[in-house]
């Protein structure tokens, strides 16, 4: 693969997850309020936002680190253009992947909370210490669920770690979530994603009513416009990558009508997403980290054990 | 403890959890909470000292402006407090409105408090639904005294204007319309495991410190505390109809929502009493005192927030030489003293909110030495150094003063 075949798949990949993920903001505050009885935002409101964070002045805090300061949005925002390249590469040729890169992708996909972590305490705020300080708490309280269910499509796909393999097992032998042990790990990864997406009951980081935005209170201008764009790229990167693992994503060779079905079912996790986060109150983080290593993890050790059974 | 070990996260001035102006400093090791510190005092506005330059039928008026959701408490408290002084009596269709008025305005204050709760723990959807009934709470105020939220209903001696016998069906149909979400939100709080986790054993306030520090309304009664004006020393119509003071035993900020919504089937118990008994007493709205003798008066009325006192003083005069007001946030504000501290800083907002705080009605200004606590200014001083600050405003904006005057 050539330099330039590289940089238009990451064009691609930050172009489709860029889009996809605005649209998954608007509906994500369409259905909230609609839910709330309220009319809810324009279809190109995101498009709005953005465009008039990114021409607002950038403020940097005094006594902050300049340079992490801005970089951090940065950092955040190339590491989820890159997983979007890499998965959307991925299911246009599987065959042509190299190995390991499921591990890079989930090793990818902590970077954007990292850079959260790392502009927090870039700005010399106490409440952004505070928010990065619960965000990293938060990172290790999901990780190893969200690990231990991505096992088991691993282990279904005959213990391979290499996302191609896992997509052509499913194709021919049927989707991880047609079993016992995928289904488990499907619910345990949803319920991670919330977390990694910092969405209401686990929107610690930010809660707004109690540290006032928390990581994100000194970001303004374009360097918080870039934070925004890559929470709403990982509202698309995220579903699509579990649907990769457990559905199979889209099989677009066997038929087009998939593509539509692979978009309703995109859809359907948007919707779980929102409607989670508009029936529940923010949890405490003492209560989040109890909640996934007490309950969670035991659990996705469960699936991945059956899914060793063959379940 | 090394003292730097401790970090100060501010909530205020300027703050998201609350739309007022103050400032609670939370001294924190990590997110736990160890020491607070209440500052407030941002928004005095003098209402006492402007009380004795109007007449006593101005006052109901100006008081009304303490407080924008509990606006008929103070106007309430301030018209016991001048039919105290001569010892008045008003019609008893007077007191059926008065009485009318002021639950109605508890339920629209409870319903913006439980909105507001729902919002300050990331539970939006709980924050719309409930002001999404507090709207026909608001219509009704509007059909029957002709303003959403400053109804301006209450003078000495009775009220300023009569319901209308038509208007009083579609009244009683919001009150049952009102019955079923208030069941829900009930249902909601007392179902919802993860609000119970959230809420439950956070913030308590035991029955010692509740009386201790003479808490006041839900905040007390949530601790088992049965203290209700309303009914230890009823006025207006309170005696005349069937009701409950609802109280619960933990204190913590699960059972202050507990409380407030129970209280709000019971105001619309009372305010269907109410509605029935104005289709029948048809003795006059207004008793049309015209002399208000030397003498002091005292009145209360058991605002949304606690019990709100008001002091009045005579000399025969048209105008008080002495108004004197306490808000229950007064009362109330030093409890989150106990509430907070030993929480986390998620709890201590939730904790903050849960007392249903007022500031702008608890504003009072003294100055003292912080280290002998000796009092610097008084009353006096006070006021000479307000009149020299207006001296020198009207001075330096003499053009634009003018221009307002007219």
């Amino acid at each position: 693969m050539s330099i330039v075949q590289g940089i238009g798949y990451l064009v691609i990949g930050f172009l489709a997850a860029a889009i996809i993920g605005m649209f998954a903001h608007w509906f994500d505050r369409k259905i909230t309020a609609r839910v709330q009885w309220r009319v809810g935002p324009p279809f190109f409101q995101p498009v709005y936002d953005l465009v008039k964070l990114l021409a607002k002045e950038v403020i940097v805090p005094e006594g902050a680190s300049r340079f992490l300061f801005l970089s951090a949005p940065l950092f955040g925002l190339a590491a989820v253009s890159v997983v979007s390249a890499l998965l959307i590469r991925t299911v246009i040729f599987p065959q042509q992947t190299f190995l390991g890169d499921l591990i890079v992708v989930i090793y990818l996909l902590t970077i954007p909370s990292q850079a959260v972590i790392l502009g927090a305490f870039a700005s010399a705020n106490p409440l952004a210490s505070l928010g990065g300080s619960r965000e990293m708490k938060l990172i290790l309280s999901y990780e190893l669920p969200f690990v231990l269910a991505i096992l088991v499509p691993v282990i279904k796909a005959g213990e391979t770690i290499k996302l191609g393999v896992i997509l052509q097992h499913q194709a021919t032998e049927g989707a991880v979530i047609a079993s016992i042990s995928g289904v488990i790990a499907f619910v345990i990864s949803l319920i991670c994603m919330q977390a990694k997406l910092a969405k209401v009951p686990f929107d610690v980081p930010e809660a707004e009513t109690e540290i006032m935005g928390g990581a994100y209170i000194e970001y303004s201008g374009a360097a918080l416009g870039l934070f925004k764009l890559t929470q709403w790229m990982m509202m698309f990167v995220v579903p699509f990558f579990l649907m990769m693992l457990f559905i199979g994503a889209v099989n677009w060779r066997q038929s087009w009508l998939n593509i539509v079905w692979a978009a309703l079912i995109y859809i359907g996790i948007l919707l779980f997403i929102t409607l989670v986060r508009n029936t529940n109150p923010r949890l405490r983080i003492d209560q989040i980290m109890k909640f996934f290593w007490a309950k969670i993890t035991p659990i996705a050790i469960v699936a991945v054990i059956l899914a060793f059974l063959g379940l | 403890m090394t003292p730097n070990r401790t970090q100060i996260i501010p909530i205020g001035p300027y703050h998201p959890l609350q739309e007022e102006p103050e400032f609670f400093k939370l001294h924190v090791e990590g997110e736990k909470v160890v020491k607070l510190d209440i500052e407030i005092g941002y928004n005095h506005r003098g209402i006492e000292k402007l009380a004795e330059g109007l007449t006593y039928d101005q006052v109901p008026f100006l008081v009304e402006r303490v407080c924008g959701i509990c606006s008929t408490s103070h106007p309430f408290a301030c018209v016991n407090a001048i039919e105290d002084v001569g010892g008045f009596d008003i019609p008893e269709r007077a007191k059926y409105i008065r009485t009318f008025v002021g639950e109605l305005e508890r339920i629209h204050s409870h319903l913006l408090w439980l909105g507001l709760a729902g919002h300050f723990l990331g539970y939006n959807t709980v924050w719309m639904w409930a002001w999404k009934y507090r709207e026909p709470v608001l219509d009704c105020f509007e059909l029957l005294t002709g303003n959403r939220n400053h109804y301006a209903m209450f003078k000495p001696g009775g009220v300023r204007r009569d319901f209308e016998d038509e208007d009083l069906p579609t009244a009683m149909r919001i009150l049952d319309g009102l019955e079923r979400p208030l069941l829900m939100f009930a249902k909601i709080a007392m179902a919802d495991p993860v609000l119970q986790a959230r809420l439950k054993n956070v913030g308590v306030l035991t029955y010692e410190d509740c009386v201790e520090l003479g808490a006041l309304g839900p905040t007390s009664r949530a601790s088992g505390v049965p203290w209700d004006v309303r009914r230890d020393h009823p006025y207006a119509a309170y005696d005349l109809v069937e009701w409950d003071v609802v109280t619960t035993e933990n204190g913590d900020v699960f059972d202050k929502v507990v409380v407030r919504v129970l209280e709000m089937l019971e105001s619309v118990k009372i305010c269907k009493q109410c509605l029935e008994k104005l289709r029948e007493v048809r003795d006059g709205i207004d008793a049309n005192y015209k002399e208000i003798p030397p003498g002091e008066g005292i009145g209360h009325h058991e605002a949304p927030r606690g019990e709100v006192f008001h002091y009045v003083r005579s000399d025969g005069s048209n105008r008080p030489i002495r108004y004197k007001i306490r808000a229950p946030s007064f009362m109330n504000v030093p409890t989150n003293n106990r509430a907070v501290v030993g929480y986390t800083v998620s709890d201590a907002t939730i904790t903050l909110a849960a007392i249903d705080p007022c500031y702008c009605c608890t504003e009072r200004t003294i100055v003292v030495d912080a280290d002998s606590g000796k009092q610097l200014m008084g009353w006096k001083e006070l006021l000479r150094l307000s009149q020299e600050k207006t001296r020198k405003l009207m001075e330096k904006y003499k053009s634009r003063m003018d221009r307002v005057w007219i």
